[in-house]
């Protein structure tokens, strides 16, 4: 039978031919747990009568979104998960390597073709070589790191096909956001979505990232590309293994088909407060803005730094706000800073902080007051997201966040550089 | 029984904010649940309460903290038009009820409501609904008393391998 990628996943996984809606207990190729999610994973594993971790090697552990711990209670479960990691023999990175979702993918910990779980929404982002990923609460991964497996009901494809080249000053972000505002936040709910196209065939690892991570913002399950040569180039120096042959079958079953063209994409903006509030970057240009975040799973890799510093082009950020830089992993920050790209955001009045979440999930630092304004990266605008209830998010991509930092307000990039 | 009816796309970082993530005891996050945009329900919220919704509930983040945390308020039950996939299967392995009506959206905060899961229906005063049945795997681990207890008394597992 004619198959997804998903249903390839799951029938090569099974040994036999899966199509969606089958329910089964699925062997898991790997389990990412951190600091928030996992301590209570921690417990759940304990509570029932957990003694060893299916495989210490297949579980992925990281401390990044209250890093280094900002409180005693987040010290302690810190601490709790290292006395745990050291327990059971697993790697820990610890606060080392930065976010969670980029880690696991650079340091080849996840494989094309992979089943993965991970304590987190945003776990999705691995679709971007070719796994099957998706996030669970933490009672599923202390079933999950116990036995090694977990229900899965393999889930109905939506297939997005996009086609053309992007304009100057346009890219993922936009694509991802305007894909959003057509399907709404539910519009993918319970289902997988492959990225398709010409354009996606040309797109960097990390553009592929930025658009999968975004796969839950309208529901999905998981957001997938077929494994392909730019795949092949950028797991050849991370792992020696994995499933490239994935590509759908032509005539395989969609719950629905979209086709997009990069080319009429200008750059786009959700609004508060859902990720589905999206318009062009021109319905609120001049928006004065009091914060900008450019970091995240979703845009805090060195290509994304770039385009920023591009964009700025030597000029400093607006006096009176404040722009928080912070580079998704350990690696990506030192590409950046080797480029000269943290001299620059420095230069220019920037703060960086070391690799983690950042202001994304309003926890650690960077977080709002009653009445002001962020323009961030990262791909929640939900209400109080990022500190205040009475507080505005407001996404957009790189070149239009660094854009809305020289001026003040946000502003068209293509109108800066 | 108190009936809280939310609106569309209820996200969990509405349901209990990042800045608690630290917390695991349920009547603690249940203290800061909904701040900020619906500060009675912490206050007010008693056991056997019962929050009605439209769609997408749960949408956004994994965080279990959010079921915990309106368990630890009281409710064992959120009906919805529909749910967000993380948040569905997160209460079913922490213990809240969630249930799919369609027409939730007709359920007032006036009238008492009576669920009669294995019927397919729920009523809510006078008015009679359509419920989603829960797929049977689900049910298995509701019957079991949530996910815990389901894994304690697994004796093999059952892989799709097999």
């Amino acid at each position: 039978m004619a198959a997804t990628i998903s249903e390839k996943i799951f029938s090569r996984r099974c040994g036999k031919e899966i199509s969606a809606g089958d329910v089964m207990m699925t062997p898991i190729d790997a389990a990412m747990i951190h600091d928030i999610t996992g301590p209570l994973a921690i417990n759940k594993f304990r509570e029932m009568d957990g003694r060893a971790v299916f495989d210490p090697a297949k579980i992925i552990m990281l401390f990044d979104h209250q890093v280094p711990a900002d409180s005693i209670p987040a010290a302690e479960n810190q601490k709790f998960m290292r006395d745990f990691a050291a327990e059971q023999d697993i790697l820990n990175y610890d606060v080392h390597e930065g976010v969670c979702h980029q880690v696991a993918v650079e340091k080849g910990r996840v494989r094309p073709g992979d089943i993965v779980v991970g304590c987190d929404s945003h776990t999705c982002t691995y679709g971007a070589i070719g796994a099957f990923a998706t996030g669970i609460g933490s009672t599923d991964m202390g079933f999950a790191m116990k036995y090694g497996a977990l229900h899965f009901r393999v889930p109905e494809s939506l297939l997005l096909t996009t086609d053309g080249t992007f304009q100057h000053r346009v890219g993922a972000k936009d694509l991802i956001l305007s894909m959003i505002g057509d399907l709404t936040v539910d519009g993918a709910t319970y289902r997988a979505v492959e990225f398709t196209g010409d354009t996606i065939s040309t797109m960097s690892v990390a553009g592929r990232m930025t658009c999968c991570n975004m796969a839950i913002e309208m529901g999905g399950k998981a957001g997938i590309v077929a494994p392909d040569e730019v795949t092949r180039a950028y797991c050849a120096d991370r792992t020696d293994s994995g499933w490239f042959d994935l590509a759908p079958d032509e005539d395989a079953s969609y719950v629905l088909e979209r086709e997009y063209d990069a080319g009429d994409l200008v750059p786009q903006i959700a609004a508060p407060h859902n990720v589905d509030n999206v318009a062009d970057v021109t319905k609120y240009e001049g928006t004065p803005v009091n914060q900008v975040f450019i970091g995240s799973c979703t845009n805090g890799r060195y290509e994304d730094l770039l385009e920023a510093a591009d964009v700025m082009d030597g000029r400093k950020f607006a006096p009176d706000i404040r722009v928080i830089i912070v580079p998704a992993s350990r690696t990506e920050y030192l590409k950046a800073l080797r480029a000269g790209l943290i001299e620059t955001f420095v230069e220019a009045g920037g703060i960086v902080e070391a690799p983690c979440c950042g202001p994304c999930m309003g926890g650690a630092f960077g977080l709002l007051a009653p009445g002001e304004v962020s323009l961030s990266t990262s791909n929640r605008n939900f209400r109080g997201r990022q500190g205040s209830t009475e507080a505005e998010v407001y996404l957009c991509s790189p070149a239009t966040a660094a854009a809305s930092a020289v001026t003040g307000s946000i502003t068209d990039p293509r109108e800066v550089a | 029984m108190r009936i809280w009816k939310f609106g569309n796309d209820i996200d969990t970082d509405a349901i209990i904010p990042g800045r608690y993530l630290t917390l695991y005891d349920p009547k603690e996050l249940a203290r800061h649940a909904f701040e900020g945009t619906r500060n009675a329900f912490s206050r007010e919220a008693a056991e056997g309460d019962i929050i009605v919704a439209g769609r997408n509930f749960g949408c956004g983040s994994s965080r279990e903290h959010a079921p915990i945390a309106i368990r630890g308020a009281g409710v064992q039950m959120v009906i919805a038009v529909s749910f967000a996939r993380i948040f569905y299967r997160n209460c079913i392995a922490t213990g809240v009820l969630p249930v799919i009506c369609p027409e939730a959206d007709s359920i007032t905060e006036d009238e008492p409501v009576t669920l009669h899961l294995s019927e397919g229906y729920l009523t809510a005063g006078e008015i009679r609904l359509t419920v989603e049945p829960v797929p049977a795997f689900m049910r298995k681990i509701i019957d079991a008393g949530g996910l815990v207890e389901y894994a304690k008394n697994i004796t093999e597992l059952e892989l799709c391998t097999k």
